[in-house]
C-alpha cells in the first residue's frame, strides 16, 4: 500500500500533526519494512563499520582468484610456498622460487617482481595467499555452521515448545546431554574421530561444530515460543478464529525468533574462531590449506621470538579479529533495528 | 430464566461449570452459571477480580487452555448449536465471524511485528474469503468506522505507532470486521485513561446501535455498566448472585454483595458527609467448592440458613437474587 497520498486532506487542522512523508524510489522499490531495516543498518555508525568489514571480507572472498591468483588451479585453496626454509621472512621479501602468476593490480605499485606482501611463515607459506583464500574458508565455515545449527536448533526448540509434555521433556534432556560436553573438547574429539572416516578437509570440524553447536538455539527459541504463546495477541488471534498453524507461523515464531537470529549472526564470528582453534590444534584441513587458524598455528614454533617475527601472528590474527568484530557489530545493530519493541517513533 | 427485556435470546448459557487443575488443587472458577443474551441487548457482567467473569466468556468460546482448564458441564446455545461441544474447526468459524471479543489491555493485544492492516484483514480473509486487496479496502472502512483518522496511511503502520486508545479502536475494528452478532468486551476500558474510556464507550454504543449487535460488557466499573447496559449480572466466586435490569439493580439491590459494591462507590446524591463503606474480607480462593452461600464469610446478614447455597430466586419481574435474606424487609425470605 502506498503511503504518500498526495495533497493533505481537508481536515488538516487536526491532521497537521502527521505530516505527509515523501517516499523516494528506493523505498518504493524495497517496501517500507526492508527500507527501514536497510536505513537502520546504514545510519547506525557501529553497524556501518560492521557492514563495511563484512562487505570487505565478502569482496575479498569473491575476488580471491584475481587478488591472489592460485598456482594450482585444481587446488586453489592450497597456499603457495616459497621454498622450505624454517625461518619466516618479513613482508616485502622478494619471491624467489616458483613465484605464482603476478596479479594484474600489482602493476599500480610500479614494481617488477612479485613479493611476499605479508611475509611468509615458517616453512615459507605465503601469508598473503593464506589470508585472502582463508577469507573464503572463514565465510564458508561461519555460514554453513550457523545455517545447520539454526535449522536443528529451531526444529528441536519449537517441537519442544509446541508439543510440551513428554516430547519436551525428552528433547530438552537430550539438549542438556549435548550441553554437558565442553564445546571445544567435544568438537575436537568428534572431528578427530570423523577425520579418518571422511578424510581431511573442512567437513570433519564443521560436522563436529554443528553437532555440538545447536543447543543454545533450541533452548532460546523454546523459551521465547513458550513466552510469546501466552501473549494477549495470540489469544486475540485465537479469538478471531485463526488456525493453529497460522498462529504458530504468523504470530508466534516471528515474535520469538529475533533473539535466536541475532545470536546466530553474532556466532558466525565465534564459529570462525572455534574453527581456527581446531585448525591451530591440527584438526581438520590438510597442511597448507588456506585457513587463518592454520596460518596462526605456523607461528607456534616462533612464539619466543614474536618481537622479530610479529607478522606471522598479526596479519592472520587481525583478519580473524576484524571478521568477528564485523559480525558482532552487525548482529548488535540488527537487534536494535528488527526488534519492534526497540523501535523509536516512526 | 429471564427473557432479555422480552427480546429474542441469541445466546443461552446453562449450568456452565469450569475448573482448573493446578498444582495447588482444583480451582472452581465457574460453578453453574446460567444467563441469556437478547438480540441487540447489552448485558453488563460485574464482579471483583477473579470471580469468574472472564473465564465464563472464554469458556463459551472454548478459549480456556485445556489442560489445565476443564469445562465440566454446561450448554451454550447459539443458533441451535451448542458452542461448548463444537469441534475445533466449527468453533473457529464462530469465533471472529459471529462472536467477536476485545480485551482489557490494548497495549499487548496486537502483534507487534504485523502491520495494523494485516491484523485487521486477518479475520476478513479467514472468514469471508476476501482477497488481500478487497480486505485492505474493507479495513480502511473499518478503521474509519471506529474513528481512526487517516486510515489509509495507518494501514502500513505497526502497533507501536498507535496510542492505547487508538489500539483499542483497532481491536474493536478487528472484532467487528465480520459483522459479528455478539461482541464480548472483557474490561475494554480498564487500561485506558478516563477521557479515552468515555470515547471507547461511546464508540461501542454507537456501533452497537448502527450494526445492531448484542454486547456482553465485562467490567468491575459499576458506573460504566449503568451508562451502557440494559441488564446486569453480578458474579461472585463463580456464581451469578444477582441479575436485574440495570435501573432495578441500582435502585433496588437485593444481594448483600451488590449492596456492598454500590455502597463502596462515591455518589453525588449522597452528600459530602456520606462515608464510603467497604466489604470486609477478600473473595474466596475457589480452591474448594464452597458449601453453602459463598458470600457468608463476608456477609453482615449471614444466618443459619446460609449454610445451604441459595438458588437464584425471582424476587421481582426480571430480577433474580441468590440470597436467603430479604434486605429490604429485614427478614428471611421464603423459598
Amino acid at each position: 500500500m502506498s503511503v504518500a497520498t498526495g495533497a493533505p486532506t481537508p481536515q488538516s487542522s487536526y491532521l497537521d500533526t502527521f505530516e505527509m512523508r515523501k517516499i523516494g524510489f528506493v523505498e518504493r522499490f524495497l517496501g517500507p519494512e526492508n527500507y527501514r531495516i536497510l536505513k537502520g543498518i546504514l545510519t547506525n555508525p557501529l553497524s556501518v563499520i560492521g557492514v563495511t568489514l563484512i562487505t570487505f571480507f565478502i569482496l575479498v572472498a569473491i575476488f580471491a582468484p584475481a587478488i591472489a591468483p592460485p598456482t594450482n588451479l585444481r587446488e586453489p585453496y592450497m597456499t603457495p610456498r616459497d621454498g622450505y626454509g624454517p625461518t619466516p621472512k618479513p613482508p616485502g621479501t622478494e619471491w624467489k622460487s616458483r613465484p605464482p602468476e603476478i596479479p594484474f593490480w600489482w602493476g599500480i605499485t610500479g614494481k617488477e617482481g612479485w613479493v611476499h606482501i605479508f611475509g611468509t611463515t615458517g616453512g615459507q607459506w605465503d601469508l598473503f595467499y593464506g589470508i585472502v583464500w582463508g577469507t573464503r574458508t572463514a565465510l564458508k565455515v561461519g555460514l554453513t555452521v550457523e545455517a545447520f545449527t539454526l535449522i536443528i536448533g529451531i526444529l528441536i526448540g519449537s517441537l519442544s515448545a509446541f508439543y510440551g509434555g513428554w516430547v519436551d521433556e525428552i528433547l530438552m534432556r537430550i539438549t542438556e546431554i549435548f550441553m554437558a560436553f565442553p564445546y571445544l573438547l567435544a568438537a575436537l574429539t568428534l572431528s578427530a574421530i570423523l577425520t579418518p572416516v571422511i578424510g581431511k578437509g573442512i567437513w570433519p570440524p564443521l560436522i563436529a561444530m554443528v553437532t555440538f553447536g545447536w543447543m543454545g538455539y533450541a533452548r532460546i527459541i523454546r523459551g521465547d515460543i513458550l513466552s510469546v504463546r501466552e501473549r494477549d495477541y495470540v489469544m486475540a488471534a485465537r479469538v478471531i478464529g485463526v488456525k493453529d498453524r497460522r498462529i504458530i507461523f504468523k504470530h508466534v515464531i516471528p515474535n520469538a525468533i529475533y533473539p535466536t537470529l541475532i545470536l546466530a549472526s553474532m556466532n558466525i564470528g565465534s564459529d570462525v574462531i572455534s574453527f581456527a582453534a581446531l585448525s591451530f590444534l591440527g584438526i581438520g584441513t590438510e597442511v597448507g590449506y588456506a585457513d587463518w587458524g592454520q596460518m596462526i598455528s605456523f607461528a607456534r614454533n616462533w612464539i619466543p621470538s614474536l618481537a622479530t617475527y610479529w607478522y606471522i601472528v598479526v596479519f592472520p590474527g587481525l583478519a580473524l579479529a576484524l571478521f568477528t568484530l564485523g559480525w558482532n557489530l552487525v548482529g548488535d545493530a540488527l537487534r536494535d533495528i528488527m526488534d519492534p519493541r526497540l523501535r523509536r517513533g516512526r | 430464566m429471564i427473557p432479555g427485556n422480552g427480546r429474542k435470546p441469541i445466546i443461552k448459557v446453562e449450568n456452565l461449570q469450569t475448573r482448573f487443575h493446578t498444582p495447588e488443587g482444583i480451582v472452581y472458577a465457574v460453578n453453574g452459571v446460567d444467563f441469556e443474551l437478547g438480540e441487540g441487548e447489552t448485558l453488563g457482567v460485574v464482579g471483583e477480580s477473579g470471580c469468574g467473569k472472564s473465564v465464563t466468556m472464554l469458556s463459551v468460546l472454548q478459549l480456556i487452555p485445556r489442560p489445565p482448564g476443564e469445562i465440566v458441564s454446561g450448554r451454550a446455545e447459539f443458533h441451535g448449536q451448542d458452542l461448548l461441544h463444537l469441534s475445533n474447526e466449527e468453533i473457529r468459524s464462530v469465533r471472529g465471524a459471529q462472536i467477536g471479543m476485545i480485551f482489557q489491555d490494548p497495549m499487548t493485544s496486537l502483534n507487534p511485528v504485523l502491520t495494523i492492516g494485516k491484523q485487521v484483514s486477518e479475520p476478513l480473509m479467514l472468514h469471508l474469503g476476501m482477497t488481500k486487496k478487497d480486505a485492505a479496502d474493507r479495513v480502511i472502512e473499518l478503521l474509519e468506522l471506529v474513528g481512526i483518522p487517516e486510515a489509509e496511511k495507518r494501514l502500513t503502520q505497526y502497533p507501536h505507532q498507535f496510542s492505547g486508545g487508538m489500539r483499542q479502536r483497532v481491536m474493536i475494528a478487528m472484532a467487528l470486521a465480520c459483522n459479528p452478532q455478539i461482541l464480548i468486551a472483557d474490561e475494554p476500558t480498564t487500561a485506558l485513561d478516563v477521557t479515552i474510556q468515555a470515547q471507547i464507550i461511546e464508540l461501542v454504543k454507537r456501533l452497537r446501535d448502527e450494526i445492531g449487535m448484542s454486547v456482553i460488557w465485562i467490567t468491575h466499573d459499576l458506573g460504566v455498566v449503568a451508562g451502557m447496559a440494559q441488564r446486569v449480572i453480578v458474579m461472585y466466586a463463580g456464581y451469578i448472585i444477582e441479575e436485574a435490569p440495570v435501573k432495578e439493580l441500582y435502585s433496588n439491590p437485593t444481594h448483600p454483595y451488590t449492596l456492598g459494591l454500590l455502597n463502596s462507590l462515591p455518589r453525588l446524591d449522597r452528600g459530602e458527609q456520606g462515608r464510603l463503606t467497604d466489604i470486609p474480607g477478600l473473595p474466596p480462593l475457589l480452591l474448594e467448592k464452597p458449601v453453602g452461600c459463598p458470600f457468608v464469610p463476608r456477609c453482615v446478614y449471614a444466618h443459619d440458613r446460609c449454610s445451604e447455597n441459595p438458588p437464584l430466586m425471582e424476587i421481582a419481574p426480571g430480577h433474580r437474587s441468590a440470597c436467603w435474606w430479604d434486605v429490604k424487609e429485614g427478614k428471611a425470605r421464603h423459598a
